[in-house]
């Protein structure tokens, strides 16, 4: 495809909505930084640039086929060394073919596009090497977590229980209790303090807060456990205090900034011909706020308080802090410690009886469940933030 | 939808004076407790930092037989040493991999899939701190020994890897390999959104000079990402600050210890590691000289996200979590 025949198609192409232009007013980016939205990929083919290669351009087939070659070298070259490992063999792949595609195509095309291509090979392997840790971590918690995954993990607690056996009913009670509770202080807070900033807010005090915010989403998890152990021990005067509500305290100071940046982030799509067509139907404001604007944007707002939600929920070092652990249910949250499921992993993990296997599969198990509840809160989140998109720049 | 859509705030602002609208008693309570919730995080962040100094207050005077350091700085200076020391580490692992995997992800990746590869990288930060613990000290650490190994060998003339190594693993570079991984997604995140807010009108005009994809990210994307760059950076540093149970986890300890050694097993804690450590059996001075040290991570990370987000303010607020 040369230049000539394909249109430069700034502005005009199909799927640039109008709202997207609109929305990234209203959130206050102007226009020129927030950039028209469409593919990324360059709509205009570079033209080749002139170079020291031979003048050619490299078969788009070749980079697949140049990477089976490597791979099959460097597997070759180990098993000759009989040092055969699965990440030696990814390294020598990865550095082999980046090597191989900067000479073929320093030959061929010149040395500027042999510099292109090994920057795409060189930022590949990056995405690679992050997902490395996570296939390994998701793999060995399934594979570690899975012998203790029967019904009794999720009906019994560890009342009574020395070595084998037992479950973590008391502390996935525990974590539904002490989020919940987080949740039901968080989310007025934060919705209201977000309309406020959106609909309301103006002036320094607007900014401050908006910083203040953002400084907020920042707080080392342990420090919120320790705000809410200061202050459950100042007001009550009772320095071993261990409760579900100070948990919960806890949670909701690091819940609510993700709550208010996400409803906020939604409030501001809410196209402004909505509120002015209320108002001119004569519509108090605050009736306005709650029956056109926040219906307009409830997916989101679901979307969003979910994801804050599966946050917190794997929060381990403030609950260690506010709530210590037990062996059976407590349903109390004002007083006595509470069990929670981060908590009760750690607890397992660390705190090994004999035999240790018993306990060490628990951790995982109880590791793997939280793993699956929480992804399970962000596929819910991400699925109702799709369901409702109005509309999407990326 | 029209040009002429102005932000939110400004048009949904009172009419102007003159033509007054009635005010209800419905809005001035709806307003006052929106006004209330937004003051509830004023109130929030000066209460955090009031009661932390109410109850750590007696941990900052306490003597040596009451704190078993030198004093209160004894003690802390060599869990800040720690804390800084293991979270630069991390943002050296995690700087070129995230600015990489944010490139691949606006620029690189077929149009079609870079979007599930964002949310898979964001998959990265849903993983519970206490669980990279695990992994790191299951999985990781043994997988790392046999390199340490080597390190040591041929690199041991440089004080950093002098070793003896830690046969467990347990070391300070496994711990900032862990904590590196854990602030990937927030500085890919925030990273991809500034590469993605580059003017199209630059990139489209450095690729019609003829520039290659890389010279025009080089030219156009890079120097407009700048402030986005360090913004995700010192977010990520000042998660990786407040990383706790991992670090409990993985990282084997001697209280007091200051050392760039990262191959040892004699290693300093962290101010988080050590108060999650510490916290569930401590009584009396001993919570007041943990809240007290919980204080001054507080002020150093309130610090390091402030700065971080002076430099984002360039009217760009990005992650959000």
């Amino acid at each position: 495809m040369s230049p000539q025949d394909e249109p430069t198609s700034v502005g005009t192409r199909p799927d640039a909505r109008p709202e997207s232009v609109a929305a990234a007013d209203a959130s206050g980016l102007t226009p020129e930084r927030f950039g028209t939205p469409g593919p990324r990929e360059p709509a205009v083919e570079p033209d080749r640039p002139t170079g020291t290669g031979i003048g050619g351009r490299l078969p788009t087939q070749l980079s697949p086929v140049l990477l089976l070659v490597c791979a099959a070298a460097s597997v070759g070259i180990l098993f000759a060394f009989s040092a055969f490992s699965f990440t030696g063999a990814a390294f020598l792949t990865a550095l082999t073919y980046t090597v191989a595609i900067f000479v073929v195509g320093a030959v061929v095309e010149g040395r500027r596009r042999a510099v292109d291509r090994v920057v795409t090979s060189l930022v590949t392997i990056a995405f690679v090497l992050a997902m490395a840790p996570l296939l390994s971590l998701l793999w060995t918690a399934v594979s570690q977590g899975a012998a203790r995954l029967d019904p009794a993990f999720f009906t019994e607690t560890m009342a009574g229980v020395v070595g084998e056996g037992g479950g973590a009913a008391h502390a996935i009670v525990g974590t539904l209790q002490v989020t919940g509770l987080a949740a039901l202080v968080s989310i007025p807070v934060g919705i209201m303090a977000a309309i406020w900033l959106v609909e309301y807010g103006r002036g320094p005090l607007k900014t401050a807060i908006t910083f203040l915010v953002d400084v907020m989403t920042g707080i080392p998890s342990i420090v919120a456990g320790l705000f809410a152990f200061a202050l459950f021990a100042t007001v009550l005067g009772d320095p071993g205090h261990r409760s579900g509500w100070a948990g919960a305290i806890a949670l909701a100071v690091l819940m609510t900034p993700v709550v208010i940046r996400s409803v906020e982030e939604m409030l501001k799509l809410v196209p402004d011909e909505l509120r002015e067509a209320s108002f001119a139907l004569g519509v108090p404001r605050w009736r306005t706020i709650a029956k056109v604007v926040l219906p307009t944007s409830i997916g989101g707002i679901v979307a969003g308080i979910t994801i804050a939600i599966a946050r917190v929920i794997g929060e381990t070092a403030p609950l260690l802090i506010t709530l210590g652990f037990t062996v059976g249910f407590n349903f109390s949250m004002t007083e006595g410690r509470v069990s929670t499921l981060p908590v009760y992993a750690y607890d397992q993990f660390i705190r090994r009886g004999l035999p240790p296997e018993a306990f060490v599969e628990r951790a995982w198990t109880a590791a793997l469940v939280l793993i699956l509840i929480v992804m399970l809160l962000n596929g819910i989140g991400r699925l109702i933030a799709f369901m409702f998109a109005p509309t999407t720049n990326r | 939808m029209t040009t002429e859509t102005r932000s939110a705030p400004e048009s949904a602002a009172p009419p102007p004076p003159g033509q007054k609208a009635p005010v209800r008693p419905g809005d001035r309570i709806f307003s006052g407790v929106a006004l209330a919730a937004a003051l509830t995080i004023l109130v929030t962040l000066a209460g955090v930092a009031l009661f932390l100094f109410v109850r750590g207050y007696p941990g900052f005077t306490a003597d040596e037989e009451e704190v078993g350091a030198s004093g209160f700085i004894g003690l802390v200076l060599p869990l800040l040493f720690g804390t800084i020391w293991v979270s630069a580490l991390a943002l050296l692992f995690a700087a070129p991999v995230a600015i990489g995997i944010a490139l691949y992800i606006s620029h690189f990746a077929p149009r079609r899939v870079a979007r599930t590869f964002g949310y898979v990288v964001d998959l990265l930060a849903a993983v519970p701190s206490v669980i990279f613990g695990f992994w790191g000290i299951t999985v990781l650490a043994p997988y790392l020994v046999p390199g340490f190994v080597w390190l040591q060998e041929n690199l041991g003339f440089i004080p950093l890897f002098a070793g003896p190594v830690a046969n467990s693993g347990k070391v300070m570079l496994t711990t900032g390999l862990v904590l590196g991984v854990m602030i990937l997604p927030i500085m890919t995140s925030v990273c991809r959104e500034v590469f993605l807010q580059t003017p199209r009108l630059h990139e489209e005009a450095a690729l019609a000079l003829g520039a290659t994809r890389w010279e025009m990210i080089r030219m156009a994307v890079l120097p407009y990402g700048r402030s986005g760059i360090i913004s995700g950076a010192m977010l990520g540093l000042g998660r990786a600050l407040g990383e706790t149970l991992a670090v409990t986890i993985i990282l084997s300890v001697v209280p007091g210890t200051i050392t760039f050694n990262l191959l040892s097993s004699q290693n300093p804690s962290t101010i988080p590691a050590n108060i999650a450590l510490n916290f569930p059996e401590a009584t009396g001075i001993g919570v007041a000289v943990l809240v007290a040290t919980g204080l001054v991570l507080f002020v150093l990370t309130f610090f390091v996200n402030y700065l971080a987000r002076l430099v984002a303010a360039r009217g760009f607020s990005g992650a959000a979590g």
